[in-house]
């Protein structure tokens, strides 16, 4: 069991989720506990298998849970509606994905765009070009994904994730598809935006040497989570 | 809502760029092209419709009246601006010298004809439009049996006429074949010296109209209220069922091959909507991710496809506007005046159906987007929740086959729908059977033939839509291939260039023999004589009928009128029953008939039923046995009603028959008429060529609206390997990496697609 932490930016109480395999009832996550303070750097590590994009996809209200809570800013994201939590997603929460998740038709900027005119920024292309700029690629813009290398695509969907200016940044094994020389590249930009911007970063991944630089690490094991 | 439309354009232009839609805006460029573009086609046939017919009845409207009509009708006329002509026709000996002959004389005023025109032939100098004061023109056969010269007298009444010209052709002469005697033209303005016209003449007066349609119809709805007794208005639709009939048929036709077209497309529609959806599930599920609401994605596609069908459907009325202009110069050389243009009517019915094609098919799709899992951005293998999304598509085609049932007529149309949907369902089974048996055949082949034929087993639903897709477009192709030959060859069959193109009437029983010897002696086969008595309708089932009985015009007309009865052992050629059974030796000496199909239902008449007949103050009684179906259009002789030989054998009769006259052998009618002056003949040809041309005029515009078809054929195709083609594409690469040659990984594609073809194939052509 962790300390909570004052004013948790992030809570989640007896989270578990169970699905069914044929007749076989599987429990992934069961009853877990988190917490996590506005600024830190959480890590979660854990096997393949172990149910850690299953976590991260509940604590963003991607997926619903079996049982339990979670609290985003103190609102109980699961009293919400699907729409609800899309809302409240545009509004708090940057994704770093593993697989990037760009969207392939189209460029660089508006990939970067999109969260940006779905929030309705006034003047998102000015906003995504400074992100842009600032994650070092603006000499490419209007590239699409597929020409882009792998570390730049992930640099691209950085870039996206920190456009809006979100309270909390998932990344779901944002190093997963790139060689370790780029991967941590990508990382330390990862971290840099984090500082600069002041803003709660929650990281899954089983790599051990990204999750050092995380002020807090904690293992997914047998469905619960262990510092 | 700005928002959504805002970046649903971003996404409009973004999806455009990368090639998306272009399969959509094909196929909707093609349904709306060939939606207006015969929607164009149609609405100037009409125009051309209404002034060849106006020509044939010398104006736009005739207001028939058996006594002279109340100057109120020319006056309104003139108020609602139109152009008014009063004509008379009376029948009356008229004389040259010694001789003399019944004529039907016909005074005309400076205006006449409103529409078309008179010909001539040799006149005097100074002829003039119309007769003038004092002044006759007769037709050949006038001048032949009294042999005048131009410049000779004839004598009507108490006038003395010259002969200026030679009377060929007057627009209005075909409107009642039977019971003419030569024609002689006289000016109106001597009518009254000629004395002719007392109590009790037969005369019949018409009041020619013409001007625009709007007066027109105005004309029409102000006259419903005051006609009165013995006064009728007569129009365009009246005038020439023939041609009408040949027409509609037409139009028919063209409206169903682009509906096909419109079906078609709609198959490639769904097609590329539901690779559009395929397509989409990330930005659905990464839009979610970003916070995007549901109802704001369905939007943004909403409105996407809104602006997408929206030019598409314009760029198709703009290709529609553009074929159709090619077809009406095909038309132009039939039409000697300029056609008015087309109305905007053809060009709104081609954006809604291009706007209701594509959200028929796009919304079922659209609306299931909106269900993408979120999760999916953590894990791609999550996709639709499951259905199969097929029911979707019921109601769009639904309301596409009641489409196709309502153009071509109930018969016709579920025919070419029951071909289609058995097509499906066929091509839907075999697609899964072949899936089965695939997986067997594996073992025995090569790799490549292996791979490709498994590909088929491994995606059942995807290549059963492809063969469905494959299937449903052969089969429309061929479908409508196979109802044009047979339309284009009934017409050309009945319109031959040997169609009958005069008639002759008024023959006498002792001159059958006589005739058919003359026409054997100038090697013409010896023509078919129908015997026809006049009776007039008096009684049905013993019940008298009165005109009053009836609310339609046309009914009350035919209770009025009399009837050409006529005789028969057999039933004659064209002529197909539609109910009871023909006469045979079985029932000789019974009293039976054979009505008409239409007029039996305009008079509420049905096999059974008797009718009784007056025949020059005889009454006739006979049973219905059978009801016929007549083709109009066919220029052979026809009757209303028929009766077995022991009903009118014994009233005199005289006979009617027709025959083809090459061009240029009139001599053959003039010396017919001189052996045999009592006949009358009728020339026909000019309306036959008049309606064979339009004809070849509307073969040519199927062959143009065939060509939408076979391009809406080939989006299908082309849809339906695109909607493979993604996955292919991913698969091949892992084969090739796996080192497989280029010629392996061709080899296996052919496989499967031989295999889809052939099966596709067969099942179009079943």
């Amino acid at each position: 069991m962790n300390e909570v932490p004052k004013n948790p930016i992030l809570l989640a109480s007896g989270l578990t989720k169970q699905v069914s395999v044929g007749a076989e009832r599987i429990t992934i996550l069961d009853g877990v506990e988190l917490a996590i303070a506005a600024g830190e750097a959480v890590a979660i590590l854990g096997a393949s298998g172990s149910g850690k994009s299953t976590l991260l996809g509940l604590l963003a209200g991607l997926d619903t849970p079996t049982a339990g809570k979670v609290s985003i800013d103190g609102v109980d994201i699961f009293a919400l509606d699907e729409d609800g939590r899309a809302a409240l997603r545009g509004r708090m929460i940057g994704f770093v994905f593993q697989s990037f998740q760009l969207l392939p038709n189209l460029t660089a900027i508006e990939n970067v765009m999109l969260p940006l005119e779905l929030a309705g920024t006034a003047n998102p292309r000015q906003e995504a070009s400074a992100v842009m700029n600032r994650v070092g690629l603006s000499a490419r813009l209007k590239h699409y994904p597929n020409q882009l290398s792998g570390g730049e695509q992930q640099r691209v969907a950085i870039a996206r994730a920190f456009a809006t200016h979100p309270l909390l940044l998932m990344a779901d094994e944002p190093t997963g598809n790139l060689d370790t020389a780029t991967g941590a590249h990508v990382i330390d930009l990862l971290f840099e935006l984090n500082r600069e911007r002041g803003t709660t970063l929650l990281l899954v991944s089983h790599d051990e040497s990204l999750a050092q630089r995380c002020g807090r690490r904690l293992v997914l094991s047998d469905g619960r989570l262990q510092s | 809502m700005m928002r959504a439309l805002r970046l649903s354009l971003l996404m409009l232009a973004r999806d455009w760029r990368a090639g998306e839609l272009r399969i959509l805006f094909v196929a909707l460029v093609i349904a709306v092209g060939a939606v207006s573009g015969v929607g164009f086609f149609t609405d100037r046939i009409e125009v051309a419709l209404a002034q060849q017919a106006s020509h044939l009845i010398g104006a736009d409207l005739v207001l028939r009246a058996d006594h002279a009509p109340d100057a109120q009708f020319a006056e309104q006329a003139r108020r609602m601006g139109l152009q008014t002509e009063l004509i008379l026709t009376f029948p009356s000996m008229v004389s040259h010298g010694e001789a003399s002959q019944l004529a039907e004389i016909k005074a005309v005023g400076a205006a006449y004809p409103l529409r078309g025109r008179l010909r001539i032939g040799s006149s005097m100098a100074g002829a003039g439009k119309i007769p003038q004061p004092g002044s006759a023109w007769a037709d050949e056969r006038l001048m032949a049996q009294f042999g005048l010269k131009i410049g000779d007298r004839i004598e009507a009444g108490k006038l003395s006429f010259v002969v200026t010209a030679v009377l060929l052709e007057e627009p209005d002469r075909s409107g009642d074949f039977f019971h003419i005697a030569p024609r002689l033209l006289i000016n109106r303005a001597d009518v009254a010296a000629t004395g002719l016209i007392q109590e009790g003449s037969r005369v019949a007066y018409r009041l020619l109209l013409a001007g625009d349609e709007k007066a027109l119809a105005a004309f029409r709805k102000w006259v419903g209220t005051h006609l009165g007794r013995g006064e009728k208005l007569e129009g365009l639709a009246e005038a020439r069922p023939d041609v009408r009939t040949a027409l509609e048929r037409s139009q028919r036709y063209l409206g169903l091959a682009a509906l096909m077209s419109v079906v078609l497309a709609g198959v490639a529609v769904a097609l590329a909507v539901r690779r559009f959806a395929a397509r989409h599930l990330d930005i659905c599920a990464v839009m979610r991710c970003l916070g995007a609401s549901q109802n704001f994605i369905v939007q943004i596609f909403l409105w996407q496809f809104f602006c997408l069908g929206l030019v598409a459907s314009m760029a198709g009325v703009a290709v529609g506007f553009a074929s159709h202009a090619v077809l009406a110069q095909w038309l132009a050389t039939l039409v000697s005046a300029p056609l008015p243009p087309p109305s905007w009517m053809p060009a709104v019915i081609g954006v809604a159906t291009g706007l209701a094609l594509l959200f028929g098919f796009a919304i079922p799709p659209l609306l299931r987007l909106r269900q993408v899992p979120t999760l999916r951005v953590l894990r791609r293998e999550l996709g639709l929740p499951g259905g199969k999304g097929l029911l979707g598509f019921l109601l769009p085609m639904g309301l596409l086959g009641a489409g196709v049932v309502y153009q071509a007529g109930v018969m016709l149309g579920l025919m070419v729908l029951g071909l289609l949907v058995v097509a499906a369902l066929l091509a839907t089974a075999s697609g899964m059977v072949l899936s089965r048996v695939t997986k067997h055949l594996q073992a025995a082949t090569s790799a490549s033939w292996r791979y490709g034929v498994a590909n088929i087993g491994r995606r059942p639903a995807n290549n059963a839509a492809q063969i469905t897709a494959f299937g449903i477009a052969g089969m429309a192709l061929l479908a409508l291939t196979i109802v044009r030959g047979d339309l284009m060859d009934s017409w050309l069959a009945k319109i031959s260039p040997q169609a009958p193109n005069r008639f002759v009437i008024n023959i006498q029983s002792d001159q059958l023999a006589p005739m058919q010897t003359f026409f054997r002696e100038k090697n013409f086969a010896a023509p078919t004589f129908f015997p026809m008595v006049r009776g007039r309708l008096v009684a049905i089932n013993e019940k008298p009928v009165a005109p009053a009985d009836y609310a339609e015009e046309r009914a009350q007309h035919l209770v009025e009128r009399e009837f050409n009865l006529s005789w028969a052992t057999l039933p004659q050629q064209g002529n197909q029953l539609v109910a009871g059974r023909w006469w045979d030796a079985s029932v000789a000496g019974k009293k039976l008939l054979s009505v008409e199909q239409g007029i039996a239902e305009a008079l509420n008449i049905h096999v059974g039923d008797t009718l009784t007949y007056d025949i020059a103050g005889a009454r006739v009684t006979a049973q219905v046995t059978n009801l016929r179906k007549v083709e109009w259009d066919s220029f052979r002789v026809n009757f209303f009603v028929v009766a077995s030989p022991s009903v009118l054998e014994n009233f005199p009769a005289s006979y009617i028959t027709s025959f083809y006259l090459p061009t240029g052998e009139s001599a053959l009618t003039n010396e017919l008429v001189r052996r045999f002056p009592n006949l009358t003949v009728i020339d026909v040809a000019a309306v036959v060529d008049q309606i064979r041309g339009l004809l070849d005029k509307a073969a040519y515009a199927m062959e143009f609206v065939f060509l939408f078809m076979l391009a809406a054929g080939l989006t299908v195709l082309y849809a339906a390997i695109a909607v493979s083609s993604d996955e292919r594409v991913y698969e091949t690469a892992v084969w090739r990496t796996l080192g497989a040659t280029r010629k392996q990984v061709l080899l296996s594609a052919f496989a499967e697609f031989a295999a889809i073809g052939l099966l596709a194939g067969s099942i179009a052509a079943l």
